[in-house]
């Protein structure tokens, strides 16, 4: 969770007052705060942590940068089914999603 | 350099190393201080690239990894009671507290959530109003301003049912203590490129200068390290002791300003615990008093928890640099991702979980690919 991962943002809208992005990291697309990173347009790249972006990137080095994190197994840390992983590390049957 | 065709840019990974191996004329000892410098260093074998005598010291720089069992302790203790929703981030779930961690929690009755962002952690509380809602906010640098948006924005819509298990930690205090400590080996830093990221690079001239120790800003890929490595001997050979910044595509030397006043106006400084290291003075963030309301220590009374740490475990040794994973009795045996005695083999970040996934056991090991897989 430490790292921030680089994503392209796709859609920006005003919600609760707060300037929010939708942002594809790779394939899986969330929502983020602009907060910290108010001058950002659509399809510009950030690093993005926990939701929040944090600085711009270039489109170059997002790309070389998230195929490391696919390859190191962040993505899936960060996106992936906890529940699921924590459960096999403990070595018992993960609950179905509905029940987590 | 055996292995360096898998590098993105063989040629200039080359060039890097090259030039590694034409300037390092004596034995050096550097420290990354991020984790995900460590495993992106153990990965790629870059260690085993480097020229004899120049040693990779893995640093504390994981936030599972350093935060302290009392506070481990205290959100199991919290996650455990009716009305509670707790939130937190999924590398937290098999982090061993003294006798249980939170995903036994939640197999024995306690609603514990996991979340992308503290901003869902929020919406959750938002939703279920009649509910107390607790995020375990850790992490450092890079972390901290998320988390103190959310409470800010908890305060600002007046969500009075959120609130922050806060056990946020800082770096050049750490740089600080590694350095002062009798059996520091640690001659340069490679700085935690996604920290500077939010804090930029000012915190660290005085640190360089009373050290008198090279601190390069670093990135993550095989090639950052390389660079920062690169300019790390280029510093120590020829004595100089500066800041340097490696990584300039993500890393402004004022940092994000906007999260910094955030920082400011939400947390205020305070001593700190690590894990396996112990108190650290002025490491750590806590919630200023204007937003004691929110925090989740003054909210639950969780004080006068006995906690008990594995005594075969030393993942203190190995964040201080002081022993490498393999070099604990404990390690592959006893400790293993499955029955974790420390949280460095448990996070995905850890030192220990690093040399347990790509086999590394001594320095001769198998490169990843010819290693039968484990776990």
């Amino acid at each position: 969770m430490c790292l921030a991962v680089p994503g392209r943002v796709v859609a920006i809208e005003e919600r609760d007052g707060t300037r929010m992005a939708q942002v594809d990291f790779g394939g899986v697309v969330k929502d983020v705060c602009l907060a910290y990173l108010p001058e950002i347009e659509t399809g510009d790249y950030a690093i993005v942590h926990v939701g929040f972006a944090l600085q711009r990137l270039d489109e170059e080095s997002a790309r070389s940068t998230l195929e490391l994190f696919e390859q190191l197994g962040v993505l899936e840390e960060e996106f992936g089914d906890a529940w699921g992983r924590a459960a096999a590390e403990a070595g018992v049957a993960a609950a179905p999603e509905e029940d987590r | 350099m055996k292995y360096i065709d898998e590098f993105n840019d063989p040629a200039l990974a080359r060039r890097l190393l090259d030039d590694i191996h034409a300037t390092a004329t004596r034995p050096w000892a550097m420290m990354e201080v991020c984790g995900g410098q460590t495993h992106s260093i153990i990965r790629h074998g870059i260690d085993q690239l480097l020229p004899e005598g120049i040693e990779l010291i893995h640093g504390p720089g994981c936030p599972v990894c350093v935060t302290p069992l009392e506070m481990i302790d205290k959100a199991l203790e919290i996650a455990s009671r009716p009305g509670v929703i707790f939130c937190s981030f999924g590398d937290m779930l098999r982090v061993p507290g003294t006798d249980r961690d939170l995903f036994q929690v939640k197999s024995t009755g306690g609603d514990v959530r996991v979340v992308y962002s503290p901003l869902d952690a929020l919406r959750i509380a938002q939703q279920n109003p009649d509910r107390q809602v607790v995020f375990f906010g850790i992490g450092f640098e890079t972390t901290a301003p998320a988390n103190a948006m959310t409470v800010h924005q908890a305060r600002r819509r007046g969500i009075g049912n959120f609130s922050l298990l806060v056990s946020h930690v800082r770096v050049p205090p750490a740089i600080e203590a590694i350095m002062q400590s009798p059996d520091c080996r640690v001659q340069a830093f490679l700085a935690a490129g996604h920290v500077c990221s939010v804090m930029g690079t000012a915190e660290y001239p005085e640190l360089a200068a009373r050290h008198r120790v090279p601190i390069v800003v670093t990135g993550f890929e095989p090639l950052d390290i390389l660079e920062g490595i690169r300019r790390t001997v280029r510093q120590l050979e020829c004595g100089e002791h500066r800041v340097e910044n490696a990584y300039p595509r993500a890393v402004q030397d004022g940092g994000n300003r906007a999260a910094l006043r955030m920082l400011e106006e939400v947390f205020t400084v305070t001593d700190r615990a690590w894990r396996g290291i112990g108190t650290i003075p002025a490491s750590g963030w806590r919630l200023s008093d204007a937003y004691r309301d929110h925090d989740a220590e003054h909210r639950f009374d969780v004080g006068g928890l006995t906690t008990r740490e594995s005594s075969l475990c030393r993942s203190g040794e190995v964040l201080q640099g002081l022993i490498k994973p393999h070099q604990c009795e404990a390690f592959g045996t006893t400790c293993t991702p499955r029955t974790p005695l420390g949280a460095t083999m448990v996070s995905s970040e850890g030192a220990c979980a690093a040399y347990f996934l790509y086999r590394r056991l001594d320095a001769t090991a198998p490169r990843p690919e010819e290693a039968t897989p484990v776990g």
